[in-house]
């Protein structure tokens, strides 16, 4: 992970901060940086989304794509995680250095999807033991500005939200060999539910309290953090401690209860935010990379 | 608990809402400036072709017959005399590796370093071997610039009791070309807090001490906690300085106060290390409302 290197007197500085909830910016424990939420930017993909939260930029792409279902499931599609960790976000990404962090991300994501209520595999379907959708989920780091997890979980609930999946029919032949047809209107597609998609919230620990959405700054001056991913109702999927501090089971508590409350807001904010741009409908001005 | 989510606005040039006059002739490089041979060449471009060519990407600058191009986004370039704010990032034998956002790492000497309590002597082996006692890894100081190397590196000195390592406060790192060179860089601001306007585009925000009698270069490390009042000063003074910089407009005292002030009846502080572009937008108003002198405004290259 990027980090920054900070004196002594800086981090002291933060550290007294975060027990008086006022951060460096302003900020309280419980708040987030203002997030910047953009779908469908990428255009030869089945569904995009790129979310700014402060300096950390993420970028998301899903393609469907055919392929055969795995021999435990033959009844449902399943997700392929990827994350590339660009050179241009810091320069310890270059060569194989974000390899590491990249498989740390991408196992993360595989975890928290890995339960049956995340996404309905099964209208990802198309004949059972023979064909289902594949999604391959690109995550693309552009720059690091501290909560990656965060982002990174945002991202890919807002494009799994933009995801167009196109409708296909299974014909059968009279000799038994079957044929998939695809929809003359290319609008004909089916969508994604979002409903129970979590997202990761992490919460650092500094000094003897815990926040929400950390800076690079403020990252340099924890030891120990918890992920907590959170459905929209609530309810905790799948939680993580990283960092080489420990964490106390009364503080582990307290911060799964601040992430369940924190995480609750942050779907809604989501979902007000995706809905508005869809309801701007297809006329609305795309900002993407140049705005 | 606040969290905003909103669609990305694009931003407009500031130039254009506000109908400035005086067209900026920018170039990138590669584009021609003049084909009149008669001018003398500056900093930033170069002869070809009978014709005179920028290598950088800015604003053309004429003085008399001299013509220049000064860019938009550089590194820090020293020169004799300027502040500068930097971190330690090596500790070598007789001297210290400071980093300050120009192309090489700067270099401070051990010769050139106050020693605590202001003493003058020759600088033994002891102190050699003590030198990770006085500065280390990480730590941050004030300096002013002594030579420039060939190769363009910067010697610094702290050879005054006004410059050394730095206590607590807040660093922002902004492009040095927005920093306006002034007869002092040191600014204790009446809205409580001081803050440091490096050359190289490091703005050092700390609580204004308050003992001035002695300063000790700052190697007594002061980590009592700073008190909730200049805190919100900070932050605040924080925020304002992100935002004239998103607005690409030029940073000095008086500018930074305006913002201030102008900030002050707003919501306290807004979630976020960029506050909204509105926000932006009404600031940087009500601060060209307020500077109804142009020269300044005429010194900077908006895009």
């Amino acid at each position: 992970m990027a980090s920054v290197t900070l004196s002594e007197a800086e981090k002291v500085y933060i550290v007294h901060g975060v027990q008086e909830d006022l951060r460096v910016d302003g900020r309280g424990r419980e708040d987030y940086r203002c997030v910047e939420v953009e779908t469908d930017v990428v255009s030869n993909t089945s569904g995009s989304a790129r979310v700014k939260l402060g300096h950390t930029d993420i970028l998301v792409g899903v393609k469907a794509e055919m392929g055969t279902p795995k021999l435990e499931k033959p009844n449902e599609g399943y997700l392929e995680f990827f994350v590339d960790c660009s050179a241009s976000a810091t320069p310890e990404f270059e060569g194989r250095g974000g390899d590491d962090l990249g498989t740390e991300i991408a196992n993360t994501l595989y975890r928290i999807f890995n339960n049956k209520s995340s996404v309905d595999l099964k209208t990802l379907c198309i004949s059972p033991r023979e064909h289902c959708w594949v999604l391959y989920v690109d995550v693309l780091l552009l720059e690091c500005g501290g909560n990656l997890f965060d982002a990174i979980s945002i991202a890919v609930k807002a494009a799994l939200f933009n995801t167009r999946i196109p409708r296909v029919r299974v014909l059968e032949d009279e000799e038994g060999s079957k044929d998939i047809e695809l929809s003359d209107d290319p609008y004909d597609c089916i969508r994604l539910s979002v409903e129970n998609v979590p997202c990761i919230v992490t919460l650092c620990k500094i000094g003897y309290r815990h926040v929400v959405d950390a800076t690079l700054q403020e990252e340099a001056c924890s030891l120990a953090s918890l992920l907590v991913s959170v459905t929209s109702k609530g309810v905790v999927t799948c939680m993580r401690k990283v960092g080489k501090g420990s964490l106390d089971p009364e503080s582990i508590f307290e911060m799964m209860e601040t992430g369940k409350r924190v995480g609750k807001v942050l779907h809604a904010s989501l979902q007000s935010v995706v809905h508005k741009e869809e309801s701007l409908g297809p006329k609305r001005q795309k900002v993407g990379f140049l705005g | 608990m606040a969290m905003e989510m909103r669609l990305p606005v694009a931003r407009k040039p500031l130039s254009e809402r506000l109908g400035r006059d005086t067209k900026k002739h920018l170039v990138v490089p590669g584009d021609t400036i003049t084909t009149d041979t008669g001018f003398m060449r500056g900093h930033g471009t170069y002869m070809g072709e009978e014709k005179l060519i920028a290598s950088v990407a800015g604003s053309v600058e004429r003085v008399n017959k001299l013509i220049c191009v000064k860019a938009l986004k550089t590194r820090y370039i020293g020169e004799v005399g300027d502040i500068v704010v930097g971190r330690i990032t090596e500790v070598q034998q007789k001297r210290w590796k400071v980093e300050t956002n120009s192309r090489l790492d700067s270099v401070l000497l051990l010769s050139s370093m106050n020693l605590p309590g202001g003493e003058l002597r020759r600088r033994s082996a002891e102190d050699e071997l003590a030198m990770r006692g006085f500065l280390q890894e990480g730590d941050l100081i004030s300096a002013e610039v002594q030579a420039v190397f060939s190769d363009g590196a910067v010697s610094l000195h702290t050879r005054s009791l006004k410059y050394g390592k730095l206590g607590q406060g807040v660093l922002v790192q902004v492009s040095p070309s927005l920093v306006k060179r002034q007869k002092t860089h040191f600014h204790d601001l009446p809205c409580g807090a001081s803050v440091i306007l490096g050359n190289n585009g490091f703005i050092w925000i700390y609580p204004t001490p308050e003992h001035k009698e002695e300063e000790a270069g700052g190697f007594i490390a002061n980590l009592e906690p700073v008190s909730l009042a200049d805190r919100e000063v900070i932050s605040r003074l924080r925020n304002c300085i992100i935002s004239l910089v998103t607005q690409r407009m030029m940073l000095y005292d008086t500018s930074i106060l305006y913002c201030y002030e102008a900030s002050l009846p707003h919501q306290v502080l807004s979630p976020g290390p960029l506050p909204s572009s509105l926000i932006c937008e009404l600031l940087c108003c009500l601060f060209r409302d307020n500077m109804h002198i142009s020269p300044i405004l005429s010194q900077h290259p908006s895009v």
